[in-house]
C-alpha cells in the first residue's frame, strides 16, 4: 500500500516536473533538438537540473539490497553495448524528432486532455505492442 | 548557431528538471525501482511484476496537469505534427524505447546517474538522432 502512494507521489511529481521545465510542450523540445535554427537550450539545463538531484541520491543509495520501504532493489544488470540498444535509440530519436514527445510528456500531455497527445501515445503503445510480438526474432541482441 | 534568448527559460527549465530528478529518487529510495517511463509501461503492457506501482506511477503522471491546474493554469503544450506524423512517431518512439530498454528518463536521467555506459551510450544515440531528424524535417526538406 505504501509502496503504491509513493509511486503515485513519484509520479505526479515528475509529471509536475516535465510542465514546469517546459519538457512537456512539443514546440519547445523541437526548439531544443532544431540546433541549426533558432536554438533554444532550455532543455540541456533540464537534465542537467535532473541529474544534479538524482546523481548523487543513486551513488549513495546503489549499493543497498532494500529501498526504505524494504523493496528489493530492483537495477537494470545488463552492461551490453550492443545492436538492439542503438537500433533502438535511434527509432526512438527519429519519432521524438518528428512529433517532440518523448513517453513522460506524451502521458502529461494526454492528462491535459489534448486529443493529438492521446493520438501519439495510443501508437506508442503500438509500438511496445509490436516490440512485444516481433522484435526478439527480428534482431539479434548481440552482435 | 544562433540561440533564441527570448524562448530561454533557465529558471522554469532547473527547477522542473530538479522536480524530475526528485521523483526519480523518489522512486529509487521508497520502491526500488528506476523511474524509467518507457520501462513502467512496457512493464504495464508485458504484465511484469508489480502491477500496483506501475499503474500509480503512470495515474501520476497523467494526473499532473490536473493537479497544476489547482494552482495555476497549464503552461502551453503546441504539437505542431498532424496525424499521420504523430502516428508514425508514436510507433517509432513505442518499438524503439523498448528494443533500446529505455527514454529519456530511464537512460537520459537514471541511467546517467547511475554513472551506466549504455544509458550513456543510449542517451548520445538518441539526442543525435533527435537533432539529425529535426535538421533533416526543418531545414532539408523545409517542411
Amino acid at each position: 500500500m505504501k509502496t503504491t502512494v509513493t509511486a503515485l507521489l513519484a509520479g505526479l511529481i515528475f509529471g509536475l516536473g516535465l510542465l514546469l521545465s517546459g519538457m512537456a510542450n512539443p514546440e519547445k523540445v523541437l526548439g531544443f533538438l532544431d540546433i541549426a535554427g533558432a536554438w533554444d537550450p532550455s532543455l540541456a539545463l533540464v537534465m542537467a537540473g535532473a541529474i544534479a538531484v538524482s546523481l548523487p541520491a543513486f551513488q549513495l543509495f546503489k549499493g543497498r539490497k532494500e529501498s526504505l520501504l524494504k523493496e528489493t532493489l530492483q537495477l537494470p544488470t545488463n552492461t551490453h553495448i550492443d545492436r538492439r540498444l542503438v537500433i533502438g535509440g535511434l527509432m526512438f530519436g527519429i519519432g521524438w524528432g518528428l512529433a517532440g514527445f518523448c513517453p513522460g510528456p506524451a502521458l502529461v500531455a494526454s492528462g491535459a486532455g489534448l486529443e493529438k497527445a492521446l493520438i501519439f501515445t495510443l501508437a506508442m503503445l503500438a509500438g511496445m505492442g509490436i516490440f512485444r510480438l516481433s522484435a526478439h526474432k527480428m534482431i539479434p541482441a548481440r552482435g | 548557431m544562433t540561440i533564441d534568448w527570448t524562448a530561454f527559460t533557465p529558471v522554469t527549465a532547473l527547477a522542473g528538471g530538479a522536480l524530475i530528478g526528485l521523483a526519480s529518487v523518489l522512486l529509487l529510495i521508497f520502491n526500488g525501482r528506476i523511474a524509467g517511463i518507457s520501462g513502467v509501461l512496457g512493464g504495464l503492457l508485458e504484465g511484469s511484476s508489480g502491477i500496483g506501482w506501475r499503474l500509480a506511477f503512470i495515474i501520476g503522471l497523467l494526473a499532473a496537469p490536473l493537479a497544476w491546474q489547482l494552482f495555476a493554469p497549464l503552461p502551453p503544450i503546441k504539437i505542431e505534427a498532424g496525424y499521420p506524423t504523430l502516428i508514425a512517431a508514436g510507433l517509432l518512439v513505442g518499438f524503439g524505447t523498448r528494443l533500446g530498454s529505455g527514454c529519456t528518463s530511464g537512460h537520459g536521467v537514471c541511467g546517467l546517474s547511475r554513472l551506466s555506459p549504455r544509458s550513456l551510450v543510449a542517451t548520445l544515440v538518441f539526442m543525435a538522432a533527435g537533432f539529425a531528424t529535426v535538421y533533416v524535417v526543418r531545414h532539408l526538406l523545409a517542411v
